[in-house]
């Protein structure tokens, strides 16, 4: 078989080794700009000073990777069950949809950030206020594609039901909730990203833990080192919620049906 | 003379789109015996799928009478009508043989028996060994089997199909004609085809209905008399040519 022509498909391996390999480049050209730039510390540090922050026990960085995590995970956690399940309702009582979109949508212009100090004075410093912030950011991606993926059924699908006499519950299950699947991960996915800075903001605007917390401590002694290694910390938290919601949808959407 | 399977007398619909009255149907009349493959021929917006979506029990009608079933051949609307559409809207998220099931599993049907009805209907439709895979696997021609195969799984008396082969390539489309009277003689339905193909039409059809737009009216209903089963060769025939002749000249198209 002529495989001159064929585009290049790399293996599995391969995709994994690549990925691998661009992260350590960006590593080695961090370490090189820094050392051959005369780069001071203060501005950027070596990755090697970076990761030696993290022997300082004074920034108690477990506990306050902890407090982010559950502040990141938490307002996502609710934001899929909130917003899923009011897209639900919606799907199933059209005049609900009809009374609360537009409302909804509204809202969604809202700059939640703003909210922030709002926040603090209903709940007090603490994790409560960065939840609501993490939650309040990445609610409405998840109602809106939701309610777009259970709203997008063929009509025709519908009338081959129909002709069956098919129940709404049986259109629903069958046909409605796996197809607003790949649309509901689309949404997770997009939140997945905002959840983080979600938590962080909230955690800058006033809090008393976690790493948002902690660079507006080491910044005021010039500690760029912790500064970049609670960036990175955040970052990590953030691509396992990611890697989570992606492993989930593999398990529930077929190939083809995922929506990139 | 006996009853026959389908009668439809006088059956008129109208729709209201901005406040303007549009005849989708006027007045369409035809009896389908049991065991015919009847074509529905007719350009677009003569009333042919409305039609067939009041056959379907999908749309009302404003007057006229429709009745389905007969003393001899009764018929419950819930189970015996089996659908196929231009689109093979089959479900993405399940295999093939899943896809098929799906009528079976709103209908209650018990399931093995009606996995192992799916595997020879799959079979029937020139899809054994695709089970498995999903719809993306396929093309769209084998998908349209596959919407065939659905169709008939709960072995319902009436197969209602939509411009099947629409969508596909004109080299597919003639193979699946083939393919369809090779299902109808085995699984022994009434067929109630839809479509804008004139030379389709006479090949498929037992008898052939013209439907005319603008107004939308029925204008001809004739018995095809060729030889069965039929094969590509009596597209060369003259009796093949008067009878697409003739539609082409109700349609005003010579």
């Amino acid at each position: 078989m002529d495989s001159t022509r064929q585009p290049w498909n790399p293996g599995t391996v391969n995709r994994y080794a690549a990925a691998v390999i661009s992260h350590l480049l960006l590593i080695v050209a961090w370490q090189l700009f820094v050392v051959l730039g005369h780069v001071p510390q203060f501005v950027m540090p070596t990755p090697l000073a970076t990761l030696k922050s993290l022997a300082v026990p004074n920034y108690r960085w477990f506990d306050n990777s902890m407090a982010t995590a559950v502040e990141i995970f938490g307002g996502y956690f609710l934001a899929v069950v909130l917003g899923v399940g009011i897209a639900l309702l919606f799907s199933w009582w059209r005049w609900l949809e009809v009374l609360v979109m537009p409302l909804l949508v509204s809202l969604n212009m809202v700059p939640k950030v703003a909210l922030g100090p709002l926040f603090i004075v209903w709940f007090a410093y603490g994790l409560g206020p960065n939840i609501l912030m993490a939650f309040a950011i990445c609610f409405f991606p998840i109602v809106l594609t939701t309610a777009r993926g259970l709203s997008e059924v063929e009509p025709d699908l519908l009338d081959l039901v129909r002709t069956l006499k098919g129940s709404r519950l049986q259109i629903f299950t069958k046909i409605q909730l796996p197809g607003a699947l790949p649309y509901i991960f689309s949404g997770m996915k997009v939140a997945a990203i905002l959840a983080v800075a979600g938590a962080i903001v909230g955690e800058f605007l006033g809090s008393d833990k976690g790493l948002g917390y902690l660079m507006l401590q080491v910044q005021v002694t010039l500690d760029t080192p912790a500064m970049f290694m609670a960036v990175i910390l955040i970052t990590v938290i953030g691509v396992v919620l990611y890697g989570m919601v992606l492993g989930l949808e593999r398990v529930l959407v077929v190939r083809d049906a995922r929506i990139r | 003379m006996a009853e026959s399977f389908i009668h439809i007398e006088r059956i008129s619909k109208s729709y209201r789109t901005r406040g303007q009255e549009f005849l989708a149907i006027s007045e369409a009349t035809f009896d389908v015996e049991e065991g015919e493959l009847v074509s529905l021929v007719g350009p677009s917006g003569c009333g042919k799928t409305t039609l067939l979506k009041i056959i379907a029990g999908l749309h009302p009608f404003d007057s006229g009478e429709l009745r389905i079933g007969s003393a001899a051949v009764p018929f419950d609307p819930s189970r015996d009508i089996g659908m196929v559409f231009q689109q093979p809207l089959l479900l993405k998220w399940r295999r093939v043989l899943d896809n098929v099931l799906l009528p079976a599993e709103i209908l209650g049907l018990p399931m093995a028996e009606s996995r192992a009805r799916a595997r020879d209907l799959l079979a029937l439709v020139g899809l054994k060994g695709s089970e498995d895979k999903y719809p993306y696997e396929l093309s769209g021609g084998m998908q349209q089997r596959a919407a065939i195969a659905r169709a008939l799984i709960h072995d319902p008396k009436l197969i209602l199909m939509d411009e099947p082969f629409g969508a596909l390539d004109a080299l597919t489309r003639e193979k699946m004609n083939l393919e369809l009277l090779h299902i109808w003689r085995e699984a022994r339905k009434t067929i109630l085809f839809v479509t804008h193909g004139i030379s389709e039409a006479v090949f498929l059809g037992t008898r052939v209905i013209v439907f005319t737009a603008g107004p939308a009216r029925m204008a001809d209903n004739f018995q095809v008399e060729l030889p069965s089963p039929r094969t590509l060769d009596i597209k060369t025939q003259e009796a093949f040519g008067q009878y697409t002749r003739r539609i082409y000249h109700l349609l005003g198209m010579e």
